[in-house]
């Protein structure tokens, strides 16, 4: 079966590439623009892994990951953070959060098609 | 194409709006309108170009975007107080970065050594020292030279050896080729909190190579003591020697926190020591009680993830609402198409609009009735034929905006150059306009809002004598007005020194020292080609170019551009511009049996010449005298090589024209047939440039017409006139 992934970034940039490494892994890709439309595509869909970034406008990564825990729909997803650096306070905080794993941006594609795999039951 | 590519656009178009929102952002908090979201706004900008540049390699970019970025995370979090130094720091540093990105983009020029000076300030005021201090920087580090080629062109590639050794790296030492590797791994539940799960941990492990599992079933309470999201299963794993440590590591690098985890190689075989799964219970009673076997125990804290279990029907409606919901707000709403398709549409609707005013003639020649089903059906169909032209021309507007936040460096530069205090204050930025009209109004807007600080608004000291605020507004304001859109730039200054321009005007020979003039005309005067006010080429307008050249673009997109002016209060200029350059505003003439059109934006009035007034100058020039003043007349039918023997003025109709530079011409043409709005049609794409015309259209009856080119008609018969001129004069002197 298809991997569904959901991506939420605010950058554009981000989720074309995103969308286009994915979709190269042979995976479905749905787009999120900030936490609170992630939220709101949650509403129809259930991803297998949701790719999420931190800084984003209405609603931020660390927001989004504690309302999807929060949520007994969704709460099983595993959730990725994207961070820029490897820093180790905020991938404290998106764990805090409730965050499954995480990816270093500049992301590698393999390695972020591995993470996913490694989350995805 | 490639897709790299395409997201590399993708990101520099990104990056335009990333900096727009910075720029916007920090002029809010400067204004003290900023909030707490606004700085995290600001933050994000940064924050975004620097994560797309850094997934392209643009190092000097991220590199400068990182600085900034954590001065501004200090000044998110309260730990830098936020002065107008601060703040002017800022804005110098969206301007830097806006450089690096063009410079990243297209290789524009870059001042090297302004970005490391700005990221040296930065570095400073993120360590809370002044940012205005004034020494300049040595070349910063952080935005170094690319090392450079060799000889044999290899880069030098900078990296530290940590980057390489990385985490402790497992060497064959440790982990001796035969003894199994050996995971001893125990759950808490917040393992399970994160949609870690046990079970996708152990399939990773698996795949690595063979490898022993046992679970460890003891912890598991009775069912009534059970808690169904507690953690009570351990795990023991042998796995097959070949198998590398790290790469285990690596699978458990997101839950090392959530668990008890115990990586190594076995002193003892697992299977040898722990976790035999308990003694079957020995009677069903017993059983039904006991731990749940280890296949379902996973499922006590794992949620399932399909929610398409059977709906009612009332669920089924809401959650199809929900869907439309999702797909509303979502990012279905945009979509990105080629602008050659948006073309290749307007062209085509071009060809129905005229198509169906073809058929309109058609029919009422027909000598069908008005109110018969044919024609009332038609009626309808031109109705909708204009629906469609307007919404498809509306594909291609876009709003002002952009191009009014560019200003905003504009006024920031020329104020700091002119050492005045100015305000910009921009209305109707979501005022929608084509494409092509916006990127070509860059130019005249930069130079409109240039003249604008430097002659319009005085110095500081000069307004607080004249009992106005110390601080001058340029306004910028843009607005739907009868099918046009008009953009005003106006000024709070002193408003237009009309003697000064009067007394330039006279000695440049513009007009005569005893001529009458209204204030409008003195103040149109500085539209003139090559009229400067200013008495130095200041640094800031000047450079050769004049309000001129402003009137000459804003014409060339069938704009038109007025001047008020008032002593004391200020200027203010108005551009009225087309909304679309597909279609145009013309008068049909005839000439010659030829249909032509002459855009109507050029067009001063139009007039019978009486025979009193044509007067003839040289052997082929005549002029026509129109209220004391000897305008050319120009024969078109001539001129575009029509026929050879002169119009006669008297059964023909002059209209005089405005072109570039400011002249009038009269153009003679044989009759006015009305004034139409036409569909424009490239002659030079399908064709070839033909002299005087710029361009043709399918008329209503089907004729095709084209569409006169004013300048260059004028420009022509001038340089004729020019030649017989010296010719005259060569046959005098002889």
């Amino acid at each position: 079966m298809k991997k569904v992934i959901l991506t939420v970034d605010d950058s554009r940039t981000i989720r074309e590439m995103l969308r286009t490494t994915l979709a190269e892994a042979g995976m479905d890709v749905l787009q999120a623009e900030d936490g609170v439309h992630g939220l709101e595509v949650l509403r129809s869909a259930m991803p297998h892994v949701i790719v999420t970034d931190i800084n984003m406008p209405r609603l931020d990564g660390f927001g989004f990951i504690e309302a999807v825990r929060s949520n007994d729909q969704y709460r099983a997803i595993p959730i990725l953070v994207l961070t820029t650096e490897s820093m180790d306070e905020k991938k404290d905080r998106a764990r805090r959060a409730g965050a499954t794993g995480w990816i270093v941006k500049p992301f590698d594609p393999v390695k972020l098609v591995s993470a996913i795999n490694r989350v995805a039951a | 194409m490639d897709t790299m590519a395409a997201i590399k656009q993708t990101f520099f178009q990104e990056c335009e709006e990333q900096l727009a929102e910075l720029e916007n952002g920090l002029l809010a908090i400067e204004r003290q309108e900023g909030d707490l979201e606004t700085i995290n706004a600001v933050f994000r900008a940064v924050h975004s170009i620097k994560g797309g540049a850094g997934a392209f390699g643009l190092d000097d970019l991220v590199r400068f975007a990182h600085t900034f970025e954590t001065t501004l995370d200090l000044m998110r979090s309260n730990e830098l107080e936020i002065t107008t130094g601060l703040i002017k720091l800022m804005l110098r540093a969206a301007d830097g970065l806006a450089d690096l990105v063009r410079f990243s983009r297209d290789g524009a020029d870059l001042d090297r050594a302004r970005i490391a000076q700005l990221n040296g300030e930065l570095a400073r005021a993120a360590k809370g020292e002044p940012a205005a201090a004034a020494e300049p920087m040595p070349a910063a580090p952080a935005i170094a030279d690319e090392p450079a080629a060799d000889e044999n062109g290899f880069v030098p590639i900078r990296f530290s050896l940590d980057d390489l050794l990385g985490e402790p790296a497992p060497s064959a030492d440790e982990t001796p080729a035969d003894a199994p590797l050996t995971v001893r791994f125990k759950p808490k539940p917040e393992l399970y909190a994160k949609a870690n799960d046990a079970v996708v941990l152990l399939r990773e492990i698996r795949r690595l190579g063979e490898a022993k599992i046992a679970c460890d079933t003891s912890e598991i309470p009775l069912l009534t003591e059970l808690d169904p999201e507690g953690a009570y299963l351990s795990w023991a794993v042998e796995l097959d020697p070949a198998v590398q440590e790290a790469s285990v590591r690596e699978i458990f690098e997101f839950v090392v926190f959530d668990c008890d985890l115990d990586i190594g190689i076995a002193p003892e075989p697992v299977s040898a020591t722990i976790l035999t799964l308990p003694e079957p219970p020995s009677t069903v009673a017993e059983a039904a009680f006991a731990p749940a076997p280890v296949q379902q125990t996973e499922t006590a804290t794992v949620i399932p993830l399909t929610p398409e279990r059977d709906l009612t029907p009332t669920e089924s409606l809401i959650k199809a609402g929900q869907t439309q919901q999702a797909a509303a707000g979502g990012q279905q709403t945009t979509i990105r198409v080629d602008l050659d398709r948006v073309d290749r549409l307007i062209d085509l609707v071009g060809e129905l609009v005229i198509n169906q005013s073809m058929l309109a003639q058609r029919v009422m020649e027909a000598g069908i009735a008005r109110l018969s089903e044919v024609a009332v059906g038609l009626d309808d169909l031109e109705h909708l034929t204009r629906e469609i032209q307007d919404s498809v021309m509306a594909i291609r507007a876009q709003p002002v905006r952009p191009i009014f936040q560019r200003m905003s460096r504009v006024v920031r530069e020329v104020a700091d150059m002119t050492g005045k205090s100015v305000r910009l204050v921009t209305e109707g930025e979501g005022c929608e306009v084509d494409k092509t009209v916006i990127e070509r109004l860059a130019d005249p807007l930069t130079h409109m809002i240039r003249n604008a600080i430097d002659h319009g608004l005085e110095k500081p000291e000069d307004r607080l004598a004249a009992g106005k605020p110390e601080q001058g507004i340029v306004r910028m304001t843009a607005a739907h007005r009868s099918g046009r859109v008009i953009i005003e730039v106006s000024d709070d200054g002193a408003g237009i020194n009309r003697a000064r321009v009067r007394e330039i005007a006279v000695k440049k020979g513009l007009v005569e020292a005893n001529a009458q003039l209204s204030d409008s005309e003195i103040d149109d005067l500085i539209f003139h080609p090559g009229f400067s006010t200013a008495s130095s080429i200041s640094d800031v307008s000047g450079r050769g170019v004049g309000m001129d050249v402003v009137k000459r673009s804003i014409q060339a997109l069938g704009g038109r551009i007025s001047i008020t002016s008032r002593p004391g209060r200020g200027t203010v200029f108005t551009l009225s511009l087309p909304l679309t350059l597909a279609v145009l505003d013309g008068m049909v003439v005839t000439v010659s049996g030829q249909t032509l059109v002459v855009p109507l934006t050029a067009i001063v009035e139009t007039l019978q010449p009486k025979k009193q007034d044509v007067h003839g100058l040289g052997d082929t020039s005549r002029v026509i005298a129109i209220r004391g003043s000897f305008i050319p007349l120009i024969d078109i039918g001539r001129e575009l090589g029509y026929r050879h023997e002169e119009a006669d003025p008297l059964n023909s109709v002059a209209i005089m024209v405005e072109s570039e530079n400011r002249s009038q011409s009269a153009l003679l043409v044989d009759g006015i047939i009305g004034q139409q709005q036409v569909v424009i049609k490239s002659l030079e794409t399908n064709y070839g440039h033909v002299f005087g015309v710029a361009a043709a259209t399918i008329l209503g009856d089907g004729r095709v017409a084209v569409i006169l080119d004013v300048d260059a008609v004028v420009a022509g018969s001038r340089a004729d006139a020019g030649r017989s001129d010296i010719s005259n004069r060569k046959r005098n002197a002889a």
